[in-house]
């Protein structure tokens, strides 16, 4: 296998990343992190049905360093999911599959997945002090 | 069609070739998304809301019919979506055969038992004492 040098592709130290391929498979990792998260969904669900002293458990990691970091990821991903996924049904309508469309709702994608998180957080952030 | 001879009618008529199946799994994620769109959003509202809340709110919140519905159908559609996205992973990434098909299997019955449990917490909260 070593007789032919030539490079790889994609050779991953020299490799120039693109919006389009990065945002496909954030979609995929950001689908596989959120069916994790469902995990925690149920827990404080169960917890809730269990009584006070699960549920107090479950609001006493959520509100943790890793919970919060945790909760964060988790919203992130959501976000980004929900967007990326209405991109996904968009081009599915047959529409937008032109490579300019296909940066403009690229950055759009990332545009909202920011916003919404700054909007979700500062709002949580907002109730839970008051 | 370039070798007609050699299927049958009811064959072509299903149209699904040597997969045996057709585009059931696109569309079941396509619906599953649509309906994750309003309810992924509500549930974000919910938690925004809820943020600092003790038990008690919360029980009271979920003991009326809406928030238990839509947290019902929110556990579906999400176990649903899911368990449609991590095949089509498992299928992509695991190449032998064995661990495939047990990964998938174990995969699908994970999915149940969670949709099971968040169902059953839902129901137990919403009609229980």
């Amino acid at each position: 296998m070593t007789s032919n040098p030539r490079p790889l592709s994609p050779h991953l130290q020299i490799y120039r990343w693109q919006l389009t391929s990065v945002l496909s498979i954030l979609h995929r990792a950001s689908g596989v992190a959120l069916a994790l998260g469902t995990i925690l969904l149920v827990w404080w669900l169960g917890a809730a049905s269990d009584g006070p002293e699960a549920y107090a458990r479950v609001q006493t990691f959520v509100g943790s360093w890793v919970g919060l970091i945790l909760l964060f990821g988790w919203s992130v991903a959501l976000f980004y999911h929900l967007c990326n996924g209405l991109r996904h049904l968009w081009w599915d309508t047959g529409y937008g599959l032109d490579l300019k469309s296909v940066y403009a709702g690229g950055w759009a994608v990332v545009a909202g997945t920011a916003a919404l998180t700054l909007i979700a957080w500062i709002a949580g952030v907002a109730h839970w002090r008051g | 069609m370039i070798t007609p001879r050699l299927r049958s009618p009811l064959s072509r008529a299903m149209g699904l070739g040597s997969a045996k199946e057709g585009v059931e799994h696109w569309w079941a994620q396509r619906v599953t998304a649509l309906a994750l769109v309003p309810l992924a959003l509500w549930f974000v509202i919910v938690v925004v809301e809820l943020a600092g809340a003790d038990r008690a709110a919360f029980v009271d919140w979920v003991r009326q019919p809406l928030p238990a519905i839509f947290l019902v159908l929110l556990l579906v559609a999400t176990f649903y979506h899911a368990a449609l996205g991590l095949q089509v992973v498992i299928e992509d990434y695991v190449e032998a055969e064995a661990l495939r098909f047990g990964l998938l299997v174990a995969m699908r019955l994970a999915a149940i038992v969670f949709a099971a449990r968040g169902i059953f917490a839902v129901l137990k909260l919403s009609l229980g004492a």
